[in-house]
């Protein structure tokens, strides 16, 4: 397990260009698959358009204090890339007039950002719907200054939104890091002690189910089920939806693909397992994401491989929700893990 | 041609058996399609089942498929490894129940 990021590690890999070089190349370039333009184009649906704007992703850091295998984000301890407070400030400017429903806090670790608590405050006072914030849940037994952190977002009634590979301590700990299953139990316990999760509670906890490996996930529904049950039965948890989402073969998950010799087969699996009517709801039509220094991009994995949105708007701090409707999505090879099956997205499937 | 009986890519063609005999084939993989789904048995017991007898059947195709399949379903590797004895402990009791046939016969012919 590492435990540095490819940057740190001066991976060639942490270099978005090498990754879309990848992603372009190879079997895609020599046309055994169809690259991801030409096959939505098969249905009419390109270009992907964006629609009206719904969700306000903002990604407050890189740094984490995990340094979970297959993260697109190549977060970890290294990881300098942090969110000054003038961002913010421009991010609640816009977070106060936005007609986005939800507000999602992503990273790294966003707890771990200086002025995360001070940003969480003066957004939840804007009253957007549904205000996400992603934990890794580890953070919250990672130091004592973390311990209330329960208390917090309920105060705040944030909506704690949680990675967790599997129900077993062997599986999460092999993608997560050693220790991560056992500090995630008892955050999860603490979390429902505090209301969140609780059948009927309205203090929302889910969690996010990532495969392990190289393959997809599985049903959704079916899925859920599983870990409701492993969960409550053995450690008595409670959380309220799973969200099933596909790895997209960018970052370290790339990094693993290639080193264990999955990538063509990934590849393979994401292209066969394409439905056409994923790509009418794949999150980047109503979704759009913030980078750490304020940059604008149609998704999370879009800020990792450094593409921005396009159009004139390019920054927070030049925030116009009418331009950006309608803009052209900016699209790659990677696609194809939001359109597999019935589709991925952060808030889980989409088809 | 291939130099190997069995090659890993082909399993991707599975598909093209149909196209020499469209009607039969597409019966087939309508059939194989709804037996997975879920119903009395869950869709992963099946697929736990279909690892087992892939096994006992020596299917490397199978044995690929049903593999990422129960991945993909959360199976964990100890409960893949258990339901892949189950179908060497019916094999190996398959055999040795025939050893009565064998006793059988011993007794008529030399008893």
């Amino acid at each position: 397990m590492a435990t540095k990021s490819l940057k740190k590690r001066h991976s060639d890999l942490a270099n978005s260009n090498r990754q879309l070089d990848i992603l372009s190349n190879g079997i895609f370039q020599s046309g055994a698959l169809p690259k991801f333009k030409d096959k939505i184009a098969e249905t009419n649906q390109f270009p992907i358009k964006a629609k009206t704007l719904e969700i306000l992703q903002i990604n407050v850091g890189y740094m984490c204090n995990q340094v979970c295998d297959h993260c697109h984000v190549d977060a970890g301890p290294d990881r300098q890339e942090i969110m000054t407070k003038k961002t913010m400030q421009q991010c609640l400017d816009v977070i106060k007039t936005t007609g986005a429903h939800t507000l999602d806090l992503t990273g790294g670790a966003p707890e771990m950002n200086p002025n995360f608590r001070w940003f969480v405050e003066e957004a939840s006072k804007a009253g957007i719907k549904d205000f996400i914030v992603r934990s890794n849940l580890t953070i919250i037994r990672a130091n004592k200054k973390y311990h209330d952190l329960p208390e917090f977002f309920k105060k705040h009634k944030v909506h704690v939104v949680s990675s967790m590979p599997h129900w077993t301590k062997g599986k999460t700990d092999k993608q997560r890091g050693n220790g991560v299953f056992d500090k995630s139990i008892t955050a999860l316990q603490e979390l429902n002690a505090v209301g969140y999760g609780m059948p009927d509670s309205d203090l929302c906890l889910d969690l996010v189910y990532n495969p392990s490996g190289a393959f997809l996930p599985s049903d959704q529904t079916a899925m859920e089920k599983d870990f409701k049950n492993a969960l409550l039965d053995d450690f008595g948890i409670h959380f309220h939806n799973l969200f099933a989402i596909t790895n997209l073969p960018i970052s370290r998950f790339l990094d693993y693909l290639i080193a264990s010799e999955n990538y063509e087969d990934y590849m393979y699996q994401l292209v066969e397992a394409y439905n056409p009517s994923a790509v009418a709801n794949v999150m980047c039509t109503n979704t759009l994401s913030v980078s750490w220094d304020g940059y604008l991009f149609d998704c999370d994995f879009n800020q990792m491989l450094e593409l921005p949105v396009n159009g004139k708007v390019k920054h927070i701090s030049d925030y116009n929700e009418a331009l950006l409707k309608g803009r052209n999505i900016v699209i790659s090879q990677h696609c194809y893990g939001c359109t597999a099956g019935a589709g991925s997205s952060c808030q889980g499937t989409v088809a | 041609m291939s130099k190997t009986y069995y090659d890993p890519t082909d399993l991707r063609k599975f598909g093209n058996i149909t196209e020499w005999s469209e009607e039969l084939g597409n019966k087939f993989f309508e059939y194989y399609g709804k037996v997975f789904e879920e119903g009395a048995l869950s869709a992963r017991e099946k697929a736990l089942i279909a690892l087992a007898v892939a096994h006992t059947e020596q299917c490397p195709y199978c044995i690929d498929a049903y593999t990422k399949d129960t991945l993909q379903r959360g199976v964990t590797k100890e409960e893949m490894m258990e339901a892949i004895h189950v179908g060497a402990a019916i094999k190996s009791g398959a055999t040795l129940v025939h050893g009565v046939q064998m006793m059988n016969k011993v007794n008529k012919l030399d008893g």
